[in-house]
């Protein structure tokens, strides 16, 4: 219980004094000292839930399970590790004269203040409470988007704003169609919107309306995974906004939404007949793999490039949680962890690669290698691991979801293979030329920080060659609690 | 539909119900940006009349002081904030022209009627008015989506975006005489957030195009040219 309040805690106080102090030149250390508390908290929270059980909290406000514990220490490791990354790298474009000091105290505060709406949205039990702090990382991302003031960047964040806003309030919708469905089984009333009394409970919601409330849900959190059609402001929030943001966009807030998703389709599959929650994500996740992957060929932004791999990853997971049983979830489970893990590592080396660079466009981007060793073979390897090459984890997650498919849909598994190839070669034709390629004249090495993307891809690939015994009975629980059978 | 046997609370909610749904279309035909800020002030007045009328009726007193702060953030403070904008940014004789409003309007109405037909399988576990309160609560948030499309301004989207949090917050009111009470008012601190960005934005667009028209932010592509 103390480790939840210190995990939530810590962010939010520290968004409180980075707003006060976050133009010092101190301000990069304590972000990481936030971080790296808010971490430590994540970790005796997930030790305690892993040895006694899910975790309700007395005044009901909070449910820790294995589901959305792994994701809070998987969301606290990563905004640690990038926050490490953004103290030279944040600096840096301070010197290089992109931001002013009012600037980055905004930036400062408000990556605190994103990663504890994260956070609170992974934790809470209410899930209109879910929905304000999903809300609340969109209105706290919204600025840091448009924080370098270019025409291009203030486009992107109104995109942004806009549409996930438009979204996301077709998810509060669905929140109220459950809410009134709810009502009429749960006795209290202030209660009727509590996960852990309506988990139990979902078989005597009405059907129908569960049914409609999850189409909107579908709609609105699926904006915020990404889903194509509703996916155009994602490269570009993605791309415009500072490195550090890109890496925990990318990395995290995605994975938070589909969280959401997740949780909503264990409701209404208790409820409604048939698989129709499944089939819906399935088609949703089948055509965003397939649409990103086609896009991942005609981009000419290296950071617009990795949102659409994101988006595809996404399309890949949503389609896995919809095909369910135990053998998808744990794979798309597993995905969600290498996928983070790797997608802001590459993040990480991109925002070396522009400095060193000094362009995002990837025909400018020329011979990383030669250059700087370092930042050139973490995106050679970063890359490979994202496009699902052995022995990395992604290659796991996909080939167990590869397995899954062929079991419950062998026709589908052509699509997914297809994409796959198709994504792989979209990704390798724009890396080939920039990690080898001519050095431009000129071209220096920078200062790079990659203890973050080591330690990354360390993980990864450990993830890859041998999933530890804890981890796996940890996804095991998950998966027993999404699936409803376990897998080990 | 036998109105006559409806009690006085069913009569006046279906009624408030009609006159919310009148006020969106007003939005959706206004071209004027002042007179576009006083609708939506009255739409959110029109909603603090009904929460207070549901909360007379469900007895519940946390719904007195959702009803107040409905009033005060959504007819009060939210577009006097937009007034100040607009008058800041010296655009209050600007006309936000719609294409094709016969068009849009007629679109606006097939919505409706699309509404009446989702809501369908909802009218036998509940009563007549539900059904319409649904329906005309989701009408009302596609309504202001629609208007969002349709509009070039960023007043204009900004007054569709907070009407579609309306039509939410009609929903919740009165299908479920609203939501409890902390997710209602996280729900408003997001809103009262939201307004405080779009200011924010406002400024920044005009100083990266010289220009509200959204038209002209066109500089992102999905693909390269």
């Amino acid at each position: 219980m103390t480790a939840l309040l210190f995990m939530l805690g810590l962010p939010l106080v520290g968004a409180l004094l980075l707003a006060l102090v976050g133009h010092s030149r101190k301000a990069g250390w304590i972000n990481i000292a936030v971080c790296a508390g808010s971490f430590a908290a994540a970790l005796t929270l997930a030790l305690g839930v892993l040895d006694d059980g899910p975790m309700l909290s007395p005044d009901k406000l909070f449910y820790i399970d294995a589901f959305n514990v792994y994701l809070v220490v998987l969301t606290a490791f990563v905004g640690m590790t990038t926050a490490i990354f953004s103290r030279p790298y944040m600096q840096y474009e301070l010197t290089r004269g992109r931001l002013t000091s009012r600037r980055m105290q905004l930036y400062h505060a408000m990556y605190q203040g994103f990663l504890f709406a994260m956070l609170l949205s992974l934790s809470t039990n209410n899930l209109g409470i879910l929905w304000v702090a999903m809300e609340g990382a969109t209105l706290a991302t919204v600025l840091l988007v448009s924080l370098y003031r270019t025409p291009e960047s203030v486009e992107a964040a109104w995109k942004y704003f806009i549409l996930c806003g438009v979204g996301i309030a077709q998810a509060l919708f669905g929140t109220v169609l459950l809410f009134f469905a709810a009502e009429r089984v749960v006795e209290n009333r202030d209660e009727a919107l509590l996960w852990s009394v309506l988990h139990g409970g979902a078989a005597q919601m009405e059907p129908t309306v569960l049914a409609l409330a999850f189409v909107f849900l579908l709609v609105g959190y699926g904006t915020k995974v990404g889903l194509v059609p509703l996916h155009n402001w994602l490269p570009d929030a993605h791309s415009e906004g500072p490195t550090p943001m890109s890496a925990v966009l990318s990395g995290l807030l995605l994975n938070v939404a589909l969280y959401a998703l997740v949780r909503m389709k264990m409701l209404v599959d208790g409820a409604v007949p048939g698989q129709l929650a499944g089939h819906l994500m399935m088609g949703f996740g089948l055509l965003s793999f397939l649409v990103a992957g086609l896009f991942l060929h005609r981009q000419s932004d290296i950071k617009r490039m990795f949102s659409y791999s994101s988006i595809e990853h996404m399309g890949l997971m949503t389609f896995a949680f919809g095909v369910g049983g135990p053998l998808a979830t744990f794979g798309a489970l597993l995905h969600m962890t290498v996928h983070s893990l790797t997608k802001s590592a590459i993040f990480v080396t991109v925002g070396h690669a522009t400095h060193i660079a000094g362009t995002q466009a990837i025909d400018k981007i020329r011979g990383l290698i030669r250059t700087q060793p370092t930042v050139g073979w973490g995106l050679l390897i970063g890359t490979a691991a994202i496009a699902g090459f052995p022995p990395f984890g992604v290659f796991t997650s996909e080939f167990l979801l590869l397995t899954a498919t062929m079991k419950s849909w062998p026709w589908l598994t052509l699509p997914l293979l297809t994409g796959l190839a198709i994504a792989f070669t979209g990704l390798f034709r724009h890396l080939q030329p920039m990690v080898y390629g001519e050095v431009p004249a000129g071209q220096v090495a920078v200062q790079a920080n990659m203890l973050p993307v080591a330690l990354h891809l360390l993980i990864v690939l450990w993830l890859g060659l041998a999933i530890p015994g804890f981890l796996a009975r940890w996804f095991d629980q998950a998966t027993l609690l999404i699936s409803g059978s376990s897998l080990l | 539909m036998a109105l006559e046997n409806l009690s006085l609370y069913e009569q006046a909610i279906l009624l408030l119900a009609a006159m919310v749904l009148f006020t969106s279309f007003a939005l959706l035909a206004q071209t004027r940006i002042l007179n576009l800020i006083r609708v939506f002030a009255w739409q959110g007045t029109l909603l603090a009349v009904t929460t207070g009328m549901v909360a007379v009726v469900s007895g519940q007193h946390h719904l007195y002081i959702s009803a107040l702060l409905t009033f005060v953030l959504k007819a009060l403070l939210i577009p006097w904030m937009l007034h100040r904008l607009v008058l800041r940014l010296d655009i209050q004789r600007d006309v936000d022209s719609v294409v094709q409003p016969a068009v849009v309007l007629l679109g606006g109405a097939a919505l409706v009627v699309f509404c009446y037909w989702v809501a369908l399988p909802i009218v036998h576990l509940s009563a007549l008015i539900t059904r319409n309160t649904i329906a005309v609560s989701m009408a009302v948030v596609l309504l202001g989506m629609l208007m969002i499309i349709s509009r070039r301004k960023a007043v204009s989207q900004v007054v569709g975006f907070m009407s579609m949090e309306n039509g939410l917050f009609f929903a919740a009111m009165v299908s479920t005489y609203g939501m409890p009470m902390a997710v209602e008012l996280g729900i408003a601190f997001d809103v009262l957030v939201a307004a405080i960005l779009f200011g924010v934005f406002f400024f920044q667009i005009r100083a990266s195009i010289d220009s509200l028209d959204i038209d002209r932010l066109n500089r992102l592509h999905e693909v390269e040219e």
